[in-house]
């Protein structure tokens, strides 16, 4: 399938332009934040840094960095670079911890958010014939609006049902010929399954399309969506303080998110020493933004870890593509000078038919080395009589996990549904080194 | 003549083999014959049970993993050199042996054996008339 692209103009601009579009928005950017908001000239100040510091992309890496901390040390509206009389919509997440991260647009944020959001619809193949329904909440999470304005500016006919209410999402999906689902991932699953044990045939739903976010979700947990709802599922990703969804989206080849860079601009940095890495690594992604009125961020820390592509993709499209984000940097461990995230043996895990995703990685350290072991669980008919196949089982999982994070592991199969299960943060690692 | 068993992957952890008897306990089931092969990492608790198929399915309502494999027993006389030539039979019809257990409790040896080929080995035992012990048997120690 070809589909079409919202904005031809940018997101398929050659490289070298998108480069001037970024520098020249990146200069406006600094110039508003040093002169309209304190925190940012004092951070500024503070490394001698002026606006004339600040010519091209290439000087993002002199700015200092923000992260949520200084959101909450600034809160409410303390990062603002409008006055309020400017601002017409707030959002706020909820703070697991302490005081929540407000963010403030203006008019024309509205206008970029509904632009972005466009794209990233486009990119899935929904259209003014679709019909959306958005089960993201609404409120002061920024899902279900951020969906809802891309479903109005790309014509489609919007149906703003809110997250929950399993009973009625599934009436409407039949009786309004719902084209379009935009949830979370673990709710679209949660759904399959409603329609599996209703009455509703799903030959007789119009349901074509998913648009899922707002949580990470691996490869595998999408093509099981897939099949059990017969669409085909694209991820999208975003964060509130960036400006909510649209931040990046999948395209019809779904080979990395294409991040809209004429309004966010990606680095990728090591987290233990905070230096910009190469094109290809990964690390942690930190996003700029250059055309945000109410908060521009400058260098915010997402903790996402991800690694850029900037090689043009087969739809057309020159944005720059981001792996899907499949762990945090707060959990990256050093083992024998190696950064090492969880999440890269986790991914291994996910491909391999024999494995599941449960572990648990104990870090020790003995005689002055750091040691790596690795508890897994194998699915259930892998385990057998035979020790030889059972050794053999640990090894070809030892040898796989070594070859993509290059450090030798000790790996322990365990028995089944003995590892730790937890809603979200699972307790993946122990590291003993540090109760030293 | 093709007996039940069950093998159950065990982590090498304090008290876990008792709570497998323990559960089988509680239900009423009884053990016949067991061994625990180990290894630094794991063991595999393999056992020859009263209802291999209730056995099973407790076990995996406790979260065990569980296998059921097919095995043959057969006794021996507990004479010098009785086991060495029952094997031979096996040996020399190609039969391979993945692993045997076994107890002499009085004038015979009773043996498990895991074969690579269980309907050739009983056949060959059969052949040379040897003493195979049924399931209902075993069953009913
Ligand atoms: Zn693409």
């Amino acid at each position: 399938m070809e589909l079409s692209i919202w904005n031809r103009h940018f997101e398929t601009m050659p490289r070298e332009q998108m480069r001037e579009v970024q520098s020249d928005r990146l200069r406006d950017t600094v110039e508003r934040v040093y002169y309209n908001v304190p925190y940012y000239r004092a951070k500024m100040q503070e490394k001698g840094l002026g606006p004339e510091h600040i010519q091209t992309v290439d000087d993002l890496k002199l700015l200092p960095f923000t992260t949520k901390q200084d959101l909450r040390d600034n809160y409410p509206f303390g990062l603002f670079a409008l006055p309020m009389s400017e601002i017409i919509r707030l959002h706020a997440s909820s703070g697991t911890t302490g005081r929540p991260t407000v963010v403030g647009y203006s008019r024309r944020d509205i206008a970029v958010w509904s632009e972005v959001m466009a794209r990233t619809l486009t990119g899935a193949g929904v259209g003014k014939n679709d019909f959306i329904q958005i089960a993201y909440g609404y409120g002061l999470f920024t899902g279900g609006l951020g969906l809802h304005y891309g479903g109005e500016k790309v014509g489609a006919s919007v149906i703003p049902i809110s997250g929950g209410n399993t009973k009625r999402q599934l009436q409407l999906m039949n009786d309004f010929g719902s084209t379009v689902l935009a949830c979370t991932p673990s709710y679209a699953s949660y759904l399959a399954e409603a329609i599996e044990e209703s009455d509703i045939e799903r030959d007789a739903l119009k349901l074509k399309v998913g648009i899922f976010g707002a949580e990470p979700w691996t490869d595998n947990m999408r093509r099981e969506i897939e099949k059990k709802l017969r669409i085909k599922a694209f991820d999208i990703y975003g964060l509130s303080e960036i400006i909510g969804p649209g931040v990046s989206f999948d395209c019809e080849y779904q080979n990395g998110l294409h991040i809209n860079e004429d309004h966010f601009i990606p680095e990728i940095i090591d987290p233990d020493t905070l230096e910009v890495l190469p094109e290809g690594e990964l690390g942690e992604l930190v996003f700029t933004t250059v055309t945000k009125e109410g908060l521009p961020i400058i260098r915010y820390r997402t903790r996402d870890l991800t690694r850029l592509h900037f090689d043009t993709c087969r739809c057309g499209r020159t944005l720059v593509r981001m792996d899907k984000c499949t762990g945090r940097s707060d959990d990256m461990l050093i083992i024998r000078g190696v950064n090492l995230f969880p999440s890269q043996i986790e991914s291994v895990l996910l491909e391999m038919d024999e494995t599941t995703p449960h572990y648990l990685l104990v870090v020790d350290r003995i005689n002055n080395l750091d040691t790596l072991e690795l508890h897994v669980e194998v699915e259930d008919r892998f385990y057998q009589d035979k020790i030889s196949e059972l050794q053999n089982l640990g090894k070809k999982i030892k040898n796989q996990i070594e070859s993509t994070i290059g450090l030798s592991v000790n790996v322990k199969l365990v028995e089944p549904k003995t590892i730790e299960r937890s809603e979200g943060k699972a307790k993946r690692v122990i590291d003993k080194r540090k109760m030293e | 003549m093709i007996i039940k068993q069950l093998s159950v992957f065990l982590e090498n952890r304090a008290g876990r083999l008792n709570e497998v008897f323990g559960i089988l306990g509680q239900a009423n089931i009884n053990v016949s014959a067991c061994s625990v092969a180990d290894t630094s990492e794991f063991g595999i608790l393999r056992m020859i049970v009263s209802d291999p198929e209730k056995a099973r399915a407790i076990l995996k309502e406790n979260l065990f993993s569980v296998n059921v494999n097919d095995v043959i027993s057969f006794a021996t006389p507990n004479t010098p050199g009785a086991l060495s030539r029952t094997l031979e039979i096996l040996s020399d019809a190609g039969i391979g042996i993945e692993y045997l257990y076994g107890f002499s409790p009085g004038d015979k040896s009773f043996i498990v054996l895991k074969s690579d080929n269980i309907e050739k080995a009983i056949e060959e035992l059969q052949k040379h008339e040897m003493e195979l012990i049924s399931a209902s048997d075993l069953y009913k120690f």
